[in-house]
């Protein structure tokens, strides 16, 4: 099979950039759309010309480093599942396939289909993490969590990262990410000593990166491709509903055993 | 930074006032649609509603600027929440977008500005009473007698007003766009406050769905059954313009205020 792929190119970040139109050449209908492209890759380069930068790693679904919105759709056609296991099988012999970047404030592009999403690592680091006593490892099953509890932490912890909800979001908005993140860990006892703050201080940065507001749209949840439920965005809601009336604490004066 | 702050200067903290006055909103259109079917009885009974709510101005005043409170913040977090989402993607995609996501929920700013203007037209229509807006003469002249005293004539402003064909048209287009707020929004409400869960969810978007649509066939029903003559023809008829008012028949029970002093 053969493809015309229109493919976004752009240098960097301050040279505009286009779309420019590549016929693959014949294809293995079994490949991946990033074996694919790697194929027309090789063809520009064996051409002299410059070959399409873009975001690739693991290649079996569970890194988050592929993107790519695929005929408007970030990772392509299907649901549930990434670039990297999209097949050309899901294309027909001679499709126009329109490739482009994840579009947002917060992931400024890097180069053609290589876009910056450091922005989550921030948002991560403002407190995607739990205390967790040094030494030796615990018991396993010392602390009884709940298995409802668990498999939905489960299903949060699912995130890979990758942007997708950003990209599909019309208000380019993080909250399915940052959701799926403040409820992973706070669903489970490990991650409540600092739950709310967490909640908090991850929102906030999330609001500091400069993406956009929910509007329940519900986008981000039908191109994840790891299918992350809008219902992790109500609960990081109420998480931080929780914390903005809390408020700050106040620090303790005297110090001590106050 | 006070608690006021913390809410307004945060994403999720305009999408709980966002849903808060929704909320409150929604209660409005309820408690206003119960008032308005009373249209489907006689005269005496909208118009005695209507007089009991300007006896009690304290009440009537306090809801009044209970809701514009309420519209107001609606609005501000509104605007200043789309200047946020516009800015968050600065280049658009070329190909069609929004995969997914359902029609109302893409479009609540723009069905909200012309529900906004809908309610100006509203208030200038059958509050303000200018007799400008409403294509059949000055309503405030309007006036019935109820327990032998003149009141304000509503049930004959509505059912003068509402056999005009225009202004139906308006009545029911803002009706249906106010429709697919609702159907989108009072869902999303409970998504912005954090009430949902997968069992919650389903029965919430059932409940939306049924709330939006007994609100459209409730206000729709009004216009519609007045402009088909289905209702209150004969006082229409009874009370419409006249040239003089002295041929006005004495068993009246409306008739043009100046004169009938």
């Amino acid at each position: 099979m053969k493809v015309t792929l229109k493919v976004w190119r752009q240098k960097n970040r301050n040279t505009p950039g286009s779309f420019k139109t590549y016929e693959s050449p014949e294809l293995n209908e079994n490949m991946s759309f990033l074996e694919m492209l790697d194929v027309v890759n090789e063809q520009l380069a064996n051409r002299g010309e410059e070959p399409i930068a873009f975001d690739h790693d693991c290649r079996e679904g569970i890194c988050g480093t592929c993107s790519l919105v695929i005929d408007g759709k970030p990772h392509g056609p299907h649901k549930g599942i990434a670039t990297c296991q999209t097949y050309m099988r899901s294309f027909k012999n001679g499709d126009e396939i329109v490739v482009e970047p994840f579009r947002a404030k917060a992931f400024p592009l890097i180069k053609d289909l290589v876009c910056d999403r450091k922005s989550f690592d921030r948002i991560q680091q403002a407190g995607g993490f739990i205390t967790v006593r040094t030494g030796a490892a615990p018991d396993a099953n010392s602390i009884p969590v709940p298995k409802p509890d668990a498999d939905l932490a489960m299903d949060a912890a699912q995130c890979i990262g990758c942007g997708a909800c950003v990209a599909a979001c019309k208000n380019a908005s993080a909250m399915l990410f940052v959701s799926a993140k403040i409820s992973h860990l706070g669903l489970v006892p490990q991650g409540q000593p600092e739950r709310y703050k967490r909640a908090k201080a991850m929102v906030d940065q999330m609001d500091a990166e400069g993406f956009g507001a929910c509007t329940v749209t519900g986008s981000c949840e039908a191109v994840c491709p790891k299918e992350i439920s809008l219902d992790f965005i109500a609960r990081m809601n109420r998480d931080y509903g929780v914390a903005l009336l809390k408020g700050d604490p106040k620090a303790i004066k005297g110090g001590g055993a106050g | 930074m006070n608690i006021f702050d913390r809410i307004w200067n945060s994403s999720l903290g305009k999408k709980y006032l966002m849903a808060l006055t929704g909320a409150a909103l929604f209660v409005f259109l309820i408690g206003h649609l119960l008032g308005n079917l009373q249209i489907f009885g006689p005269p005496e009974l909208i118009n005695g509603y209507a007089h009991f709510l300007k006896s009690k101005p304290a009440m009537v005043w306090g809801a009044r600027l209970g809701l514009l409170a309420c519209v107001a913040l609606h609005i501000a977090s509104a605007v200043t929440l789309a200047q946020l989402n516009a800015t968050a993607r600065p280049q658009a995609y070329a190909t069609k977008g929004a995969y997914g996501a359902s029609t109302a929920s893409q479009y609540m700013l723009p069905t909200g500005i012309v529900i906004v203007s809908f309610v100006v037209y509203h208030l200038a229509h059958f509050t303000v009473l200018l007799p400008g807006v409403n294509g059949v003469g000055d309503f405030s002249n309007l006036k019935a007698t109820l327990h032998h005293e003149q009141v304000p004539d509503v049930y004959g402003m509505m059912v003068l007003g509402f056999e005009v064909g225009w202004v139906v048209l308006f009545y029911l287009v803002a009706q249906a766009l106010l429709f697919m707020h609702l159907n989108h929004g009072l869902a999303a409400m409970f998504q912005s406050l954090g009430f949902r869960d997968h069992v919650w969810w389903p029965r919430i978007q059932f409940l939306a769905r049924a709330a939006s649509v007994a609100l459209l066939i409730g206000y729709c029903i009004i216009p519609l059954a007045i402009y088909l003559r289905l209702v209150g023809h004969d006082y229409a008829e009874m009370i419409r313009f006249k040239p003089k008012a002295q041929t006005a028949p004495p068993a009246l029970v409306a008739a043009q205020g100046k004169e009938a002093k």
